[in-house]
């Protein structure tokens, strides 16, 4: 039991991870990026690729793949989802949704049908554990994961909070008409919110290669998992997203625990019951409670 | 500050009598010459081709169901975003669902093409308490909330002992019929589908519901302030798209016989609906069938380019929300101010006006 | 020296010409009441100055250098800021914040955000809370101390007392008081029309889009204001001519 929870507690971590980049496009940009999951994947492929083809480790190439991807995000917001997002907020999900389409077969094109993993490329540490308690032992590679989340998180909040890009990316969150009038570039501001987006998804994309085998088309059940994330947290608040995962973790090793393939059906049936619960009691005094504790960034 | 309001009086005065002046010269009609003929075109063309099986080939008859289906998944996706607002990513659920009760419901000893039809009525009832959360959701929360449904519907199916999991299993009781009259039932039942589907679209715009689910694209507060619920309409809207995409998974079993559950809960199903929709014209009656026509075209074609086929439907799903975000019939409208299909009204200005008529 | 120069202005907003062909030149240290009635067309030529509307034609001149093809936040950074009507503070932020940002373009110039405080002093106790949650009189201080913050050499106040209580609108005239001494060019909106002839040196009135006033405060009457105001002007002037 005590096992499980640490294991889900663990698992969760990976999840926050994996939803920090929807989550801060979503509460910055309004923009639900439905090409979350497949950019995760072409950052594990990228990943792969510098191992595979160059010997580099997962963890030097961080600091090649962080900069790809934040200038794909700049990209993305320069030339798909500012145009996009003027005609209406329904035309950038079906842009993105196109761009997800693409990405993933052409990811499919050029590295093939092989499920990857970066777990041959990082040594020992991939099955190395520690001994917390007599019987149980917990993933190095996890706790690290966990581990990056949290600093992720709170590094995340303190630039929003603390710096003068922040303070500018939040103002043209809130009111891009009167950033522009008090001497902010929304273009410039947007573009760089997008760009760190993606530079969270690298990070996140080297954690689902390290702890797992990934192929083209893994890219949907993440963004689910990565979806669920952000609304069981609440939309556009950061500590939640931490909440989230560990909630969708914790569900889903219930859901395990009572059918063999309860983990997935757990995870979904939990995103509905708190989709229910949050409209349902949207206003009452627990959910503002909450709110309070877990308002974070916002 | 409104700028509009003018409050000036000789500037009023100037106005009312603008408006006068055009009260006389308006004429507001439903059908044009133009959308008479073609409803009368359309009409004959659906007789000419439910005799089409006494003449083609089979292949011919086969692919043309497809197509139907696929004038069917687009019109009800055009409806649930076009007309509710309603971008969704998971109507693979309803697509899936239709096949799988079209199984169970045949499970139980009726006649296969029985099970077709009360196959979409159970999916239409289900929809409706899936509508009840759902419709809560905004924006990009509903769109990619409806892909968890499809995935948690997906999984649930998979439970059912019957279907073998990810094996799958065949409509097997399809064998009673001898292969050339089942094929042809097939192809009439998706033709009749579809044109039904069609006209009851076609009445549910015009009606005063309808009148009400265009307010509600245009301005959901206008709509409310007007006494439209929104809220009801697009529940009309979800059912209805519900019902029609499991009639459209009932059908592609039928002419399909396997179920595999991965096949029908695909999201391809919504990358198909969206590019149709968005090439042909988003909102636009007409686009959805052109979108299909185009997307049926390319498929012939070009599916044998099997990964480099879906690149490009991407990619045109892309440019077209970049470039022409309201498709191919949205700017043929604009430039020949077209409509055959009239669910609108069709203002024409006797007026030496620069703009000599609008379509509204 | 021309502080700000506007050449025949036009401005649309859909099928409605909002401003029609405006021109007018402010000198440096100029301070402007631009009068009229809602619907005039006051906050739409502000904005277009402050580039948050399009222009349909014409020009703008900010120290004879043309800006009108600069964006909102270039013509900022080239010294024009504008007190939008209704505030729009950044709510969900504190005080100081919304003062950091104000700070966003960096120009030389005398202004901190601790010499904001010192102007508006009942802000100080605002400092680290919300901005949502002050009365209107702090909103608006804190509106105008954002604006200054961009060292603006024009400052643009639309709707500079609406909806506040006299008290705090005296109090936002005593800071404006000493921001005129410095030399900053101004243009105000004000609907309180003794008031704008206190401050300003100059009125412009306008009517449906349209300048039908522009004169030294020194050389206009009360009466002649009120007639621009209602467009009584106009009338008479035809009567006259009839």
């Amino acid at each position: 039991m005590t096992n499980q929870i640490i294991q889900a507690i663990l698992l969760g971590g990976y999840y926050a991870l994996i939803a920090c980049g929807l989550s801060f496009m979503f509460s910055i940009m309004k923009i639900i990026n439905l090409a979350h999951g497949s950019l995760l994947v072409l950052s594990s492929y990228l990943f792969w690729w510098l191992a595979d083809s160059y010997a580099i480790s997962p963890f030097y190439s961080l600091s090649i793949v962080i900069p790809i991807m934040m200038m794909i995000g700049w990209a993305l917001q320069e030339f798909l989802l500012q145009k996009s997002a003027r005609g209406g907020e329904l035309l950038p999900i079906l842009t993105t949704f196109g761009l997800a389409i693409v990405l993933e077969n052409l990811l499919f094109e050029y590295f093939g049908a092989d499920t990857r993993s970066l777990a041959p490329y990082i040594g020992d540490l991939s099955w190395e554990s520690w001994q917390i308690l007599t019987d149980i032992y917990v993933g190095k590679t996890s706790v690290y994961i966990l581990l990056s989340a949290i600093s992720l998180l709170a590094s995340l909040q303190l630039f929003m909070q603390k710096t003068a890009m922040g303070r500018q990316i939040r103002a043209t969150a809130h009111d891009p008409d009167t950033a522009g009038l008090i001497g902010i570039n929304a273009r410039k501001a947007s573009a760089i919110a997008a760009a760190i987006a993606l530079g969270t998804i690298a990070i996140s994309g080297l954690a689902m290669s390290i702890r797992g085998v990934f192929d083209a088309y893994s890219g949907g059940p993440q963004l689910l998992f990565a979806f669920e994330v952000t609304i069981i947290g609440g939309m556009g608040s950061l500590w939640g997203v931490l909440l989230g995962g560990i909630v969708l973790a914790m569900a889903q090793t219930i859901g395990a625990s009572i059918h063999p393939q309860g983990f997935l059906i757990g995870g979904h049936v939990i995103f509905f019951v708190i989709l229910l619960a949050r409209l349902y009691m949207a206003n009452s005094v627990i959910a503002i409670r909450i709110k309070k504790v877990f308002g974070g960034l916002r | 500050m409104n700028t509009a309001e003018k409050t000036h009086q000789d500037n009023s005065d100037n106005l009312s009598n603008r408006a006068n002046k055009y009260a006389n010269s308006v004429k507001v009609t439903r059908w044009t010459a133009a959308s008479k003929r073609a409803v009368i075109l359309a009409a004959l063309l659906i007789i000419a081709l439910a005799f089409a099986p006494l003449f083609a080939s089979v292949g011919f008859i086969d692919r043309l169901t497809a197509l139907f289906i696929y004038i069917i998944l687009a019109t009800m996706w055009n409806a649930l975003a076009g007309y509710g607002g309603l971008v969704s990513v998971g109507q693979q659920a309803f697509f899936g669902l239709g096949a799988y009760f079209t199984i169970r419901i045949a499970h139980l000893g009726l006649d296969p093409f029985v099970a077709v039809a009360l196959s979409a009525v159970v999916v239409a009832a289900v929809s409706y308490p899936i509508s009840l959360i759902m419709l809560r959701l905004r924006g990009g929360e509903f769109a990619i909330g409806m892909w968890v449904i499809a995935a948690l519907i997906h999984l649930l199916v998979n439970l059912d002992g019957l279907i073998q999991g990810e094996t799958g299993i065949s409509l097997i009781s399809l064998n009673s019929y001898p292969s050339q009259s089942r094929l042809t039932i097939i192809y009439l039942l998706a033709l009749f589908s579809m044109t039904g589907l069609l006209v009851m679209l076609f009445i549910l715009l015009r009606s005063r519901q309808g009148s009400a689910i265009q307010a509600i694209r245009d301005s959901e507060e206008a709509a409310s302030s007007l006494g439209v619920e929104p809220e009801k309409v697009k529940r009309l809207l979800f059912v209805l798209a519900a019902f029609g995409i499991g009639l459209a998974g009932a059908l592609w079993l039928a002419s399909a016989t396997s179920f595999q559950p991965k096949t029908y809960f695909s999201v391809q199903w919504s990358a198909y609906m969206i590019f149709m929709v968005l090439v042909g014209g988003i909102g636009k009656f007409e686009g959805a069938i052109l979108g299909a026509i185009l997307f049926f075209l390319v498929e012939t074609w070009f599916s044998t380019a099997g990964v480099w086929y879906l690149v490009g439907l991407g990619a045109i799903a892309i440019a077209f929300s970049l470039f022409l975000p309201k498709g191919i019939w949205g700017e043929l409208e604009r430039r020949f101010n077209w409509q055959f299909l009239p669910v609108g009204y069709h203002v024409e200005i006797k007026h030496s006006d620069p703009n000599k008529s609008n379509n509204k | 020296m021309t502080a700000l120069e506007i050449n025949s202005l036009d401005v649309r907003h859909g099928q409605l010409k909002a401003v029609r062909s405006i021109s007018f030149s402010i000198e440096k240290g100029e301070v402007v009441a631009l009068i009229g009635a809602n619907g005039a067309g006051k906050t739409t030529l502000l904005r277009a100055i402050a580039g948050a509307h399009k222009l349909t034609s014409g020009s703008i001149l900010l120290k004879g250098i043309d800006i009108t093809d600069l964006a909102a936040h270039q013509r900022v950074a080239a010294g024009l800021a504008l007190v939008p009507e209704g505030r729009k503070l950044f709510t969900d932020m504190t005080t100081q914040e919304n003062l950091q940002l104000g700070a966003t373009v960096s120009r030389a110039g005398g202004w901190s955000v601790d010499k904001i405080f010192e102007i508006f002093p009942n802000l100080q106790r605002h400092r680290h809370a919300k901005t949502g949650n002050m009365s209107g009189g702090e909103q608006q201080a804190t509106a105008i101390g954002r604006a200054l913050m961009s060292n603006p050499e024009v400052l643009i106040l639309d709707e500079v007392s609406l909806g506040l209580s006299p008290l705090v609108v005296d109090q936002v005239y005593a800071s404006l008081a000493t921001l005129i001494q410095t030399g900053t060019t101004i243009i105000l909106v004000e609907q309180d029309l003794s008031r704008a002839m206190k401050v300003a040196s100059r009125a412009i009135c306008m009517l449906e889009g349209e300048i039908v006033l522009d004169k030294k405060m020194s050389e206009v009457s009360r009466e002649q204001i009120t007639d621009a105001y209602f467009g009584l002007a106009k009338i008479k002037n035809i009567a006259v001519e009839q």
